[in-house]
């Protein structure tokens, strides 16, 4: 820090403020206030006689509270296949970071280029061939069935399991690149020391691995957790009607209901749980620096 | 690990030893499987003599890739998401390289705020940042369409774009440019030619991350857009009664040039080291 404060003299002139000034305003435009502005929404209530979609604020807090009852399920889903799809992506990333940061040899670059591979094809063509893939047509319904692995009747579209495999596979990437990123940056002699010091080699994970890789599971498991639990595409096109999540009555609510509202003070309660949840567990993790 | 040599293992051992020594690249190989199956199906199903629904296989056939704007909408829809793209990718990579450079190579107060300015759009889901610029916008009676979709890209974007170039800016190492100017080089020339420079891989990284996130969204567009149809939204909406051939074409072509791109990149990054 100090070579580099004393190459540009760490200025204090206007220039670091122009620097930001256009982009800081275009956050702060449209995204501040559009939150901002979200939060006056949600505690309005329609006009009386009015047409749809025309309210009037009247400080209703009581909004939250009918929003919530009105859709505790979906809340309770949205945690409940974000958590899942965020432990299942975790389970099969770390293996996979894994075997790139140290079973890889020569073809580092390239497994590292396959790992992102799939996400050029755009999502929702991913997402919608899962669904055909999961599907009656698909290959994989025959096979268990002939196999006897499910029966006749059994389906593998439309229910909550399809819906979490969709999104564990969608974030896949985002657990994979920072596990990837920390446990490519462990010195390779801490492992020795431990196995000098005749640590075998499940001792060495739990005690030197894993805790050395833990910025790289908390990155992951934010940066899937957090779009998971406001996704509502894969349920939307994997689920069925019971499976719907918060981000379906969002949409739902603003696009076919008009209730804005509504979805405003849902979006609110989702954005506030997910802050919450996140600053929790980057206390108990330990890892401060992080943000 | 411990590679105590016993010349000879009876031979359900010797299985059993392979595979503890190679249960890491096996899982490795049963993960790239489960990461491709969904783009190879995509690729295969571009090739399905298909008619209007893609659903089951028909035949083989060339014409899908021969035409691709075949079916209707498909072309105009890849249009928008292109246009947007460029548009949205070139306003938020200058915009949040500027911020990166601040943040990298400036003190000034008010540090912290900027970071949490960044780092919120990125903690926030997608569907609130929708429905709330959508809200913003009707509350200035402001249509959505083509410029609101714009708007929102390049606000999702920036903070990525800053993440990016940040990373690549602390990166440098300082004697580069001290050297610079210890050869009679001032402040703009040293910027010019060599911190500039220096940073451009990152500043390109940052600007095709941004195009990769405006091309693939969904979520915020479908709240922005009104009518305009973009290309995953022209995925989702027929999803419903089978996406036609054209799309997977086009889906399988993204995915091959962002590849080509990837890799081009990768090979010219290693001549230059040499």
């Amino acid at each position: 820090m100090a070579t580099r404060a004393s190459t540009f003299s760490g200025k204090k002139g206007r220039l670091p403020y122009l620097l930001l000034a256009p982009g800081l305003l275009w956050l702060f435009t449209f995204f501040v206030l559009p939150i901002i502005n979200l939060a006056g929404t949600s505690t309005q209530t329609p006009v009386i006689g009015g047409d749809t979609g025309q309210y009037v604020q009247t400080f209703r807090f009581a909004n939250y509270i009918d929003a919530f009852n009105a859709s505790r399920e979906q809340f309770a889903r949205s945690f409940i296949y974000a958590t899942l799809a965020t432990l299942l992506a975790l389970a099969i990333s770390y293996p996979l970071a894994y075997a790139i940061a140290f079973r890889s040899g020569k073809y580092k670059n390239l497994l590292l280029v396959l790992v992102i591979a799939p996400f050029f094809t755009s999502f929702l063509l991913r997402t919608v061939a899962w669904k055909q893939i999961l599907g009656e047509s698909g290959f994989v319904v025959p096979t268990l069935r002939a196999l006897h692995i499910i029966g006749p009747n059994t389906t593998l579209t439309a229910s909550a399991l399809a819906v979490v495999t969709g999104m564990t596979y969608n974030f896949l990437p985002f657990m994979t690149l920072p596990l990837y990123a920390s446990l490519e940056r462990i010195d390779p002699r801490t492992l020795e020391a431990s196995n000098d010091l005749y640590a075998n080699a499940f001792t060495t994970f739990r005690k030197v691995t894993f805790p050395l890789s833990m910025p790289g599971v908390v990155a992951g498991t934010l940066l899937t957790f957090i779009p998971a639990a406001g996704d509502y595409v894969n349920a939307a096109i994997l689920g069925n009607p019971n499976t719907t999540m918060l981000g379906n009555v969002i949409d739902s609510r603003f696009f076919r209901i008009v209730d804005y509202p509504t979805a405003a003070a849902l979006s609110f309660m989702l954005m506030a749980a997910i802050l919450i949840l996140v600053t929790l567990y980057i206390r108990k993790s330990g890892t401060d620096e992080l943000v | 690990m411990n590679q105590a040599p016993i010349p000879t293992l009876p031979f359900g051992r010797k299985v059993s030893r392979w595979f503890g020594r190679n249960l890491i690249r096996i899982y490795a190989v049963f993960g790239f499987t489960y990461l491709f199956v969904p783009v190879i199906y995509t690729f295969a199903f571009s090739f399905n003599d298909a008619g209007k629904s893609n659903l089951t296989w028909r035949g083989f056939t060339f014409n899908n890739w021969k035409n691709p704007c075949g079916a209707p909408d498909v072309c105009s829809a890849l249009g928008n998401s292109i246009k947007i793209g460029l548009l949205a990718t070139f306003t938020a990579t200058i915009l949040g390289t500027l911020i990166a450079f601040a943040l990298g190579r400036h003190r000034f107060r008010g540090r912290s705020a900027t970071n949490l300015l960044i780092f919120l759009p990125m903690a926030t889901p997608e569907v609130v940042l929708g429905a709330s610029l959508l809200a913003m916008f009707l509350a200035f009676r402001i249509n959505p369409g083509f410029w609101p979709t714009v708007i929102a890209h390049v606000m999702f974007c920036i903070s990525f774009v800053v993440v990016t170039v940040k990373a690549r800016i602390a990166s440098l190492d300082p004697r580069l440019e001290q050297a610079a100017m210890d050869l009679y080089a001032n402040e703009r020339e040293t910027f010019r030619r060599v911190t500039l420079p220096l940073v451009m891989p990152g500043i390109a990284g940052a600007a095709l991350l941004a195009f990769s996130l405006s091309f693939d969204d969904f979520i915020i567009t479908n709240f922005n857009s009104g009518t305009l149809v973009t290309f995953p939204k022209f995925v989702y909406v027929s999803a419903a009664r089978g996406i036609p051939a054209q799309a997977n074409v086009i889906g399988s072509s993204m995915f091959f040039l962002a590849l080509f791109i990837v890799i081009a990149g990768q090979l010219v990054n290693r001549k230059k080291v040499r």
